[in-house]
This record gives C-alpha cells, structure tokens and sequence, in this order.
C-alpha cells in the first residue's frame, strides 16, 4: 500500500459522523478486534491507509509515522539504523497498525526494564469527537507544557479520538543479547525473578512458563558474557524464539482452550489461588492465565492480590474489565470532554 | 480581599489552629515560588498532616468556591505555586514521611512532602535509589517532581518522572480520593497516572505517591571532553546518540559556564575551552568498560581537544561538582539571573545555542549556558540586574524569544521547569486555540468550577487573543510563519 495522508478525508468522515450522530468503529487492519468490550458501532472508520513514516532520525532517537502504518515495517526501518520500538509491541502476525497498538497499549517482555508504550509515547496528532485536528506532545523527549494527552491516549482503545500520527521515542538496540534457563517450580521461579530484578544484572527480560524460568540479558557483549558467567544457568539457544513467540502469543500456551486472563500484579505476589495454566511475564508483574473460571473470581482474585484483571482473549466480553465507580465516572467525564457525542469505539472500553 | 471569617475558622476546626496561617508576617513566605519575581500574598495557609484533612479541606474550598494552590517545597521555577487572588493556599510540608519501602516489589511509598533525595537516602539500604534527580532534589519534594514531572541529569537514561512513577493517590476538588494506577507496571482504563504526572496541580490534591525504586548501578565512570567549538560539542551529543550509547548523563557547559563554576568549585575545568560535556556511564565494570572506550572514541573523532577520564570516585564527584554548582555559580557573576527552560531537537544544538547568543547581543544581556544535552534541554541563564530599571523587562522579553525559538526548529517551551504564569504567553505559540481549548475541557472533567490552581499552566484564549505576553514588536508577531488564531 501506498504512503498516503488521508488526515483530512478521515476528519471529514467524523464530521459527517457528528452530522449524522452515527457512532463509528475505527479499524486499521483489524489484528486486535478482539480485545476490550464489544463495539456497538457499525459505520467502519478505516485507517489502515493514513500510512507511511513521516520522520525518523536515528541521532534523535524519534521516529514519527501514520497510524496505519505497520509495526513490521517501522521495525525494520528502525534494525537498519540498529535501533527498536524497546516496549516490544506484537505484531500480530506482521498485522498490528502503530495506531492499534498504541490505542492498545500493548507492550511486551521488555515493558520492566524498558517501559511502556506509554513511556515511549512522545506526541500524537488527532481528531477529536468536535472533528478539530489536533496535536499535543511533541518530537522531543522532554516535554511538559499542557496536559499529557499524548500518553492519554495509549491505552484508550481509540475512545478519546481518531489517532492520526504518532511519534515515539526509540532507543539502540543492544550489542548483544543471551538467554539464560533454569528449570524451577512457580514459587521458587518467582523468589528467582525477584531476587534477579533487584540486583544490577543487565536485564531484559524474566518470564516462566511454568517449567523453566527464563533470564535475557542484554548490553554490551562483554557485560552479558559476564552477567551470563555469574549467573550460571543454562544457555538457551533458542531464546530469542522464546521471547518472539511470548510477545507474539504464539507459544503453546496460549493456544490451549478456555479465556485468556491478563493479571497485573506487584511482582512479587505470590501465586493466586485460581484454577488454570499460569504463564509469568514481567518479572512476576503480569501473569497470563487460561482458566474456565467465571469472571467474578478471577476479578476478585487479583483485586485482593491489590491488582487488577482483564480478560484479554475471551467469549465473554460483558464483563472484561473492572473499574471503580470514582474513576469510572472520573472517565465518563474525560471521555465527554474528547467525544461529547461518544461517537468513537462506542463499548470497546466504555459507552 | 478578606476570607469569610466561618471558613477561617472552619479550616482551623478541621487542621487544627496552629496549622492554619493567616497573619502577614507568617504569609510572606509563602508569597512565592523559586521564580520569585512574581509574588502574590496568600489570604491563608493551610497545613494539613493527613490525607483526611485534605480531604475535608478541599470539599469546603468546593463548597465555598474557594480557590487553592497546593504547595510542596516551593522550589518551582515556573511560579506554579504563585498564590492566586481571593484564594488560599494548601502546603504539604507537613506530609513528609516515608511511609514504606517494599525492597521485594522495589517501590518506595510516600507522603507528598518528602524530598526527592530523601527517597534514595531511605532506599540505599536496600542497594535500591530513585533515579529522577532534578536539580534542586535536595530540597525538592516529590509532590512538586509529580506536580511537574520533573527531570534531571539522569533522565536521557532513566526517564522522567512519569517513568518512575507506579501509583498516586489523589484528592479530587470534591474531596474524592481516587488511586491512579496500580501496585503492578499497569491499571485498567485511562491512563490518569500519565495525565495527573505534569498536571501543574490543575487537576487533583496528590497526597500519596508510590514509585519505582532501581538497582544501584556498581560502576560509574565520567568523562569530561572540551571543545574548541559549541558547534563541535553539539556534534559529538548526536554522534554519541546515532552510535548507539545512552550514557546516564550528557551534560553541556560553555565557555562562559566553565569560567563561573571554575572561579566558584575549583574543579579543574579547562577555562579556554568553547564548551565542555561531562559524559556519566554506569552498569555492569564490563559495560562500563565497552561503553568508555567506545564515547572516547566519538568524542575524539567529533573534534575534542581533550578528553579526561575520572581516575576514581573523587575525581568523578569533581568533574560534576563544577556541573551541580552552575546555578549559584553564576549567581556570584551576577546580581540577578532568569533561568529558562525549553526543550530542542539535538540536531539544532548549535544553531540555536548561536541564535540564543545573537538574542542576547540584541538585547545587551550576557546569556550562560549549561544543560541536559543528551535530551536537548536547554536552560539558559539570562543574567540581569534587578536594580536597574526594566532590566528585568528585558530579561523577560528575551527569555520569551529563546522559547519561542526552541518552538520554530521543533521543540517546546519547557522541559522539565512547567509553565506555571511564566510561559503562558508562549503556551499560545506552540499550541493552537482548538488544543487549548481542549485542555480547558480536560481540566473542567476534573475540576468543573475551575478552583485548583486557576491561571496556571493552560492560558486562557481570552489571554491569547490579547496577545499580552507574545512580546509583539510594533506589531509584528514573532515567527510570522506559525500557524496563530
């Protein structure tokens, strides 16, 4: 597909919206449809074709690109210049749209000890629900005049606005990069990963599969080689697949029947009492979990743990995510001061 | 303007009486933040020591419709913690404790009124630090770090504060308290954490933080370069970066900065030389190892005439004493000076460092230079002389100028400072009435009768319209070629 700046005819498509008071679902290549609450919106608002790289140099460390562009393509442009999206974003089978996976705020194996999507979000250009183009944030790292809408915007499953372009911050790839293994029961995986994330090991990653513990290092070759002799484990040759296909849900895990849960926890929690297959990422800070279990228990589970759950891939999606009733009228009131008229993504995350 | 004599007395019935200030004396230290050209008398102050009591406290401001500026350590550069006309003000000195550090979930858990540096002090034991460091860190308090994200010389590396940040609690103007984000990395729903995080306190009282402590990094290593010229310094900041390092500081002194801090710390700088950067470099011996040699190698090939490596930690402590003392270092070479605060593309470094330099020749002031290289945030030092009249005026004016020219090539008007009164003029240069007003409605979400810290940050169209602070020159707006309503 063409590189093409469909900024203006995607504006005039919400102001026909806004005319018509007809809701609309935004849809870049659809690999995520589906996450979050079911949209009630019928009329599509495509933006698979606002695509292209708009700016990029590498001494900046910025790269800014279309909404539609793919996480593929700007990945590879960054490997050229030895640089990455460092919070790690699945493609979804090379699909994922930067637009989607920053309306979603996905990030992957990286996320403790790279940061967020969120944390490399640098500005954003968009359309409100009142059909004004707008930008906020910036081209540079630090930045704090007005309001961080940019970083509003992550996670906001398109609710608070049609995202047109976006820059992030991106950062070297490392020298060099290992994976180390070691074959553990959860709790002792887990006493491991804290344990490891406290020291200054040259981490980057700490996930359990619930057979083995697996350990990334990355940096200079000499320090990993280093890190790697101390640390003594076992070299998995085939780490860099493991990391892939975790942040890609390609492994075997997540294939396996039942609704995958997604549980954000203070990483040392100890394991939850919830019946179901439990993959650890984040150092122990997020598990995966497939479970038969119904909603109520799995919510109340790691609201006790002092997290929270959202159902991630699931049959049911009435009750995917918990809010508390303050914040949940606090986001009601955000949401009408974006899209008075809640024309975007009706449903995906509220109504 | 004179409070009502029942909401004196209801604040004192719910603080208690000696936390309550209202006699003039005891006002004025609170007339002002660390921008202290503007100041404003408070008509009260409160002290509330717990999370109750601002709860309490904020629901009578909503009922009597009272404005409030919530105050920390009031280090701010920005005037954010001005106090604002008829309204009162809401200290948080008293909430300063360290209410735990979780060395296992390597968080620290804090009332507002804690001082930055504190919270590695209260770490250290556990081979954990907080990586945020502004400036003024050891009298600063996190609440004031939250209130406008600030950074430091560690930030190219380690992250703003937003980075570092896992959980606020925060009042909202009903009384409300609301916890923002999660004991985990993340919380369902907006992401309010990003947004409270730089908020300037416009939109919440936050009364309790958590934040993400680190591992103590084993080694450190500094290497102080000179440079014949800024253009080459500026060069080797994106050579650095393009290579593929990210030192934990890059740090830019000029000529006139080096001289200052010298006659000041005695660090042994090289006086002659154009510009000076202080490259830090931490991790693992190994990799501070690789990376030494490699920003060596950079910096000599990007045209430095001299490159020192610290020979061990007090020589390292040496080469960024002269760095930390720049403030008041130049403060002993002038009576007066305005600190300015934007952010640039690295790319423009040099260009702008001339153009700033020209602007100064232009409006006869002296202009030092010392910043957050690596991140492209400059803080020039006008100097002035208050004494003299419209010195100050001028200072302004030119301050104005510099920022607006760090929005021309791409960048922003503050980078870690906030806007607070001091850039609302130029708030109108880098956004568009439609953003603005967008941000007004942001606010009304939280703060619907506009009584949280009113005036600051956002400017008001009205303002804009007015073109008041926009330093308009015989009529003629500053960078014709800016889109301006």
């Amino acid at each position: 597909m063409r590189d093409q700046d469909l900024s203006e005819p995607i504006r005039q498509q919400v102001l026909e919206a806004i005319a018509a008071r007809r809701p609309l679902r935004i849809v870049g290549n659809d690999s995520k449809a589906f996450y979050g609450g079911d949209c009630e919106a019928t009329a599509r608002l495509e933006t698979a074709g606002h695509s292209g790289i708009i700016d990029y140099e590498p001494s900046e460390l910025v790269l800014t690109a279309r909404a539609g562009t793919t996480l593929a393509r700007i990945a590879s442009l960054l490997a050229q210049h030895k640089q990455m999206l460092a919070f790690e974003p699945p493609s979804f089978g090379g699909q994922a749209t930067l637009g989607g996976s920053i309306a979603c705020g996905f990030s992957g194996p990286r996320r403790p000890f790279a940061g967020s999507a969120r944390d490399f979000m640098l500005g954003c250009k968009v359309v409100n629900g009142n059909g004004e183009l707008l930008n906020f944030g910036g081209r540079v790292m630090k930045n704090v005049a007005g309001f961080d809408v940019s970083r509003l915007m992550v996670g906001a499953l398109g609710s608070l606005g049609v995202l047109l372009d976006i820059s992030l911050r991106v950062l070297p790839m490392p020298e060099a990069e290992l994976t180390l293994a070691y074959s553990l029961p959860a709790d002792a995986a887990l006493t491991m990963m804290t344990a490891l994330a406290a020291r200054p090991w040259p981490l980057s990653a700490l996930a359990y599969d619930g057979q083995q513990l697996r350990v990334r290092l990355s940096g200079a070759a000499a320090a990993v080689q280093a890190a790697a002799r101390q640390l003594d484990g076992e070299v998995d040759l085939y780490g860099d697949t493991f990391w892939l296909e975790l942040r890609e849900q390609q492994l075997a895990f997540f294939q396996q029947p039942g609704d995958l849960w997604r549980i954000s926890l203070a990483p040392a929690t100890p394991p939850l009492a919830l019946i179901g297959d439990c993959l650890l990422d984040w150092g122990g800070a997020l598990r995966w979990l497939k479970t038969a279990q119904p909603a109520d228990s799995v919510h109340a589970a790691a609201a006790q743990a002092g997290g929270h759950a959202i159902c991630f891939r699931g049959a049911d999606k009435t009750d995917w995510i918990r809010l508390d009733p303050a914040l949940l009228a606090l986001q009601q009131n955000i949401r009408s001061a974006f899209d008075p008229l809640k024309l975007f993504n009706p449903g995906r995350l509220q109504r | 303007m004179t409070l009502p004599l029942d909401f004196i007395q209801h604040c004192q019935t719910l603080v208690g009486v000696d936390n309550v200030i209202a006699d003039q004396a005891s006002l004025r230290v609170y007339e002002c933040d660390a921008l202290s050209a503007y100041r404003h008398l408070p008509e009260l102050v409160v002290l509330p020591e717990t999370v109750a009591q601002v709860q309490a406290l904020l629901k009578l401001c909503s009922e009597h419709r009272m404005p409030l500026v919530a105050r920390g350590a009031g280090t701010g550069l920005a005037g954010g913690a001005l106090p604002v006309e008829g309204g009162i003000v809401l200290g948080l000195s008293k909430m300063k404790r360290v209410l735990a550090i979780d060395p296992l979930n390597r968080t620290a858990t804090l009332q507002p009124g804690v001082r930055n540096l504190a919270i590695s002090e209260a770490a250290k034991a556990h081979g954990l630090y907080y990586a945020p460091d502004p400036s003024s860190q050891i009298a600063c308090s996190i609440g004031g770090n939250i209130a406008e994200n600030a950074g430091g010389v560690h930030c190219l590396k380690y992250g703003l504060t937003v980075h570092n940040v896992l959980q606020l609690k925060l009042v909202t103007i009903d009384g409300e308290l609301l916890v923002l984000g999660g004991s985990g990395l993340d919380a369902p729903g907006y992401d309010l954490l990003a947004l409270a995080i730089g908020s300037e306190g416009l939109l919440g009282v936050v009364v309790e933080i958590t934040v993400r402590l680190l591992p103590l990094q084993p080694q450190t290593q500094v290497l102080l370069a000179a440079f014949a010229s800024v253009e080459h310094a500026g060069a080797a900041v994106a050579a650095i970066i393009a290579d593929g390092l990210l030192p934990a500081g890059l740090e830019l002194m000029d000529n006139a900065a080096i001289r200052a801090t010298e006659a000041f710390v005695h660090a042994g700088y090289p006086v002659d030389a154009a510009a000076i950067l202080l490259c830090e470099l931490d991790g693992l011996p190994e990799q501070v190892e690789a990376d030494s040699a490699r920003a060596e190698s950079i910096l000599q090939s990007n045209g430095a005439v001299e490159i020192r490596k610290a020979s061990d930690d007090s020589e390292r402590k040496r080469f960024w004493a002269g760095r930390k003392a720049a403030f008041p270092a130049v403060g002993r070479i002038a009576s007066d000076y305005y600190c300015m605060d934007g952010t640039i593309p690295r790319k423009h470094l040099a260009a702008v460092l001339k153009q700033i330099a020209e602007l100064a020749e232009q409006y006869q002031l002296s202009v030092v230079n010392v910043f957050h290289a690596g991140d492209g945030n400059l803080h020039p030092l006008i100097l002035y002389d208050g004494s003299r009249a419209d010195d100050f005026q001028k200072a302004e004016t030119l301050g104005g100028k510099i920022l607006e020219l760090c929005v021309a090539v791409g960048g922003t008007i503050t980078g870690e400072h906030g806007v607070g009164i001091e850039k609302l003029g130029q708030m109108c240069v880098q956004f568009q009435a439609a953003e603005l007003q967008q941000f007004h409605r942001l606010k009304h979400a939280f703060d619907p009768h506009g009584l949280l810290n009113p005036g600051k940050a956002i400017p008001t169209l009205h303002r804009c319209a007015e073109l008041g602070r926009m330093h308009v020159h015989h009529g003629q707006l500053p960078h014709p070629e800016l889109e301006r309503f």
